[in-house]
């Protein structure tokens, strides 16, 4: 999919956040001088061709007491990657799951998995169940968690 | 605390929010309730920030070009540089996390070419180089992340 410039405005004037009212989509509609049924029809279109992924009310992890957020890194091989990958991926706690390149010597690891406990112990049994998972096609592995938030804006484009 | 109403706005509407014309009207009919209920509800998990957005959320790379980038920065330099990585349009999450690596954020830039070019001015202003690791692939599997939300 293509996406035009009025996609483009759509997805700029949304991606913040709906406002908070009975009729959402029309408000967006009125502030881009389009109608309602063309704001619904483009984010259908957009939805269907996986630009959109989902619309969703986003859940602040950390406000709802998932503290513990950890960056778990593995190094697995690259032929066995994306079995890897899904099956991690499919674990109920993993809220995020991608293959990224390695920067050797210094960063091993090419699968990345994120994980969310309410505690430390919750955060390392999740790690414990990747591994066990990943068993001997993970050559080593390591958990970062993030000691402070410095900035957290949800994904932007500019114009 | 919580209400069973906040509970399911939370769970329930992390993948499928509606998309109509009165989406508040169509939770309200799934769960039995008002929309005026929804609307508040919904009100109450943004204003204490549990929700941090209702909206699309827009695929990685789908539009515009980004990447997940990490630095390994001198404890005593470090709120400096956060705080002008910080300061980039561009950037959106930028975690301080236990590693040598110990600053990590993600670029969204409009094509390749900007990406590259902020990440250029990123490593002249801090003086640090930046790993670049983007995406290759996503293993994404459309199942929300299921919260517990009793203790």
């Amino acid at each position: 999919m293509v996406l035009d410039a009025i996609d483009r405005q759509i997805i700029q004037a949304t991606q913040a956040g709906l406002p908070l009212v009975a009729e959402p989509y029309l408000a967006v509609a009125n502030q881009l001088g389009l109608s309602e049924q063309e704001v619904l029809h483009r984010m259908a279109d957009m939805l269907e061709a996986g630009v959109i992924r989902r619309i969703a009310a986003v859940p602040n992890h950390y406000k709802l007491g998932y503290r513990f957020n950890g960056m778990t890194v593995w190094d697995v091989d690259d032929q066995q990657v994306d079995r890897l990958g899904q099956q991690v991926a499919e674990l109920p706690f993993v809220s995020h799951c991608y293959q990224r390149p390695r920067y050797l010597p210094e960063w091993p690891y090419n699968l990345f998995a994120m994980v969310h406990g309410k505690t430390e112990q919750d955060a390392e049994r999740q790690v414990a169940i990747i591994a066990a998972l990943l068993g001997a096609n993970a050559r080593q592995h390591s958990v970062l968690y993030s000691s402070k938030i410095l900035k957290k804006t949800g994904l932007r484009i500019t114009g | 605390m919580l209400s069973s109403l906040h509970k399911q706005l939370l769970n329930n509407y992390q993948q499928d929010f509606p998309l109509s014309p009165t989406p508040y009207l169509d939770i309200a009919e799934q769960l039995g309730v008002t929309e005026d209920e929804v609307l508040a509800a919904f009100q109450v998990l943004s204003e204490q920030q549990m929700i941090s957005r209702i909206g699309p959320v827009i695929a990685p790379n789908k539009v515009g070009s980004s990447a997940l980038v990490a630095m390994a920065v001198p404890e005593v330099e470090l709120p400096r540089v956060a705080e002008q990585i910080s300061r980039y349009s561009e950037v959106n999450h930028n975690y301080e996390r236990e590693n040598r690596f110990n600053l990590w954020f993600v670029l969204i830039a409009n094509d390749e070419r900007h990406l590259q070019a902020v990440i250029e001015d990123i490593e002249q202003q801090t003086g640090f180089n930046a790993m670049l690791l983007p995406m290759l692939a996503d293993y994404y599997i459309n199942l929300g992340f299921e919260l517990n939300l009793n203790d």
